[in-house]
C-alpha cells in the first residue's frame, strides 16, 4: 500500500490506495502521525483508491480524529470513501465520527 | 431455465502472520464470485474473514509466526461456506461482547469491533474447539435469492 502526505496551506492531505488491513495499517498510522507530530491538525484522508479497510484501518483513523480534535486544533476529513468501505463504516457506528465528502477540493476547503 | 449446481471445496493453509491477508483476501473473493455472491457480499465475506484471521494471529496465536491458518472454501446451493482451522489457543469471537459505539470520540474503544463486524458481515457464525482439531470457526454467507 502506498501512502503519499501533502502539505497545503490550509491542510495536509493524506493519499493511500489498496488495501487497508492489520499489515497496513501501521503505515497509514506512520504517515498521520507524523503531520499531527509536527504540530498540524488539519487533515484531510482521500480514499479514491482505497478498496478495502479493516477495523484495524478504522482504529488507525480514530486515533489521529481523537489526537486532532483535541483542544478543538483540527479534524480528520474523509474523502471518496467507497460504498462497500462506507456500509461497514456505518454499520459498526463509527460513521458519526467523521465528515466525509465527496469531493477533494470542498473538502480541503471546508478548512 | 435449469441451473446446475456447482459444488466446489478448497482448503489452502496460509502462514500466520498479517502478511498472509491480501492473500487470503484473493482466495476468499474469487471462491465469493464463484458462489455467485453479489459484489457487496464478496466484499461483505472477505472483510468477515480478513477480521477472523487478525484475530486469529492475534489472539489465538498471539502474534505472527507462530502457526499456520487453514482456511477452506465450500461452494454449494445457497452459497459459501468459509472455515478458518488454527492450532492457537482457544478464542471464541462469541464471547466477546458488542464493542459500545454510541459515545463520545474520546470515550470510544477498539475491542471488540471487529468480531463485531464479522459477525455483521455474515448470515451465521458458528465457533468449535477442540484440543485435537484447535479453533473451528464456520462463516457462511448466503446468495441472495
Amino acid at each position: 500500500m502506498e501512502v503519499t502526505s501533502t502539505e497545503y496551506k490550509r491542510c495536509d492531505v493524506v493519499k493511500a490506495a489498496g488495501r487497508v488491513d492489520s499489515s497496513t495499517a501501521p503505515r497509514l498510522e506512520e504517515a498521520l502521525n507524523s503531520i499531527v507530530e509536527a504540530g498540524r491538525y488539519k487533515i484531510v484522508f482521500d480514499m479514491s483508491d482505497i478498496n478495502f479497510m479493516s477495523s484495524k484501518g478504522w482504529w488507525v483513523l480514530i486515533d489521529a480524529q481523537k489526537k486532532c480534535k483535541r483542544y478543538k486544533r483540527g479534524e480528520v476529513i474523509l474523502v471518496n470513501v467507497q460504498d462497500n468501505i462506507r456500509e461497514s463504516l456505518d454499520l459498526v457506528g463509527m460513521g458519526s465520527y467523521f465528515k466525509i465528502f465527496n469531493d477533494l477540493t470542498a473538502a480541503v476547503g471546508s478548512f | 431455465m435449469l441451473i446446475g449446481v456447482v459444488y466446489r471445496m478448497e482448503t489452502v493453509s496460509f502462514p500466520g502472520r498479517f502478511e498472509s491477508l491480501p492473500r487470503v483476501g484473493a482466495f476468499i473473493s474469487q471462491a465469493a464470485k464463484s458462489a455467485g455472491l453479489s459484489d457487496k457480499a464478496v466484499y461483505a465475506v472477505q472483510l468477515a474473514v480478513d477480521e477472523a484471521c487478525s484475530n486469529i494471529i492475534d489472539h489465538a496465536y498471539g502474534g505472527e509466526d507462530r502457526g499456520v491458518m487453514l482456511c477452506s472454501v465450500i461452494v454449494d446451493a445457497k452459497g459459501l461456506t468459509v472455515i478458518l482451522r488454527d492450532r492457537g489457543m482457544p478464542f471464541n469471537p462469541q464471547e466477546i461482547p458488542d464493542p459500545q459505539v454510541d459515545v463520545p470520540l474520546e470515550k470510544l474503544k477498539p475491542r471488540g469491533v471487529g468480531v463485531f463486524l464479522m459477525r455483521k458481515m455474515v448470515d451465521e457464525v458458528r465457533y468449535e474447539y477442540s484440543p485435537e482439531g484447535g479453533n473451528v470457526l464456520t462463516l457462511i454467507k448466503r446468495r441472495e435469492s
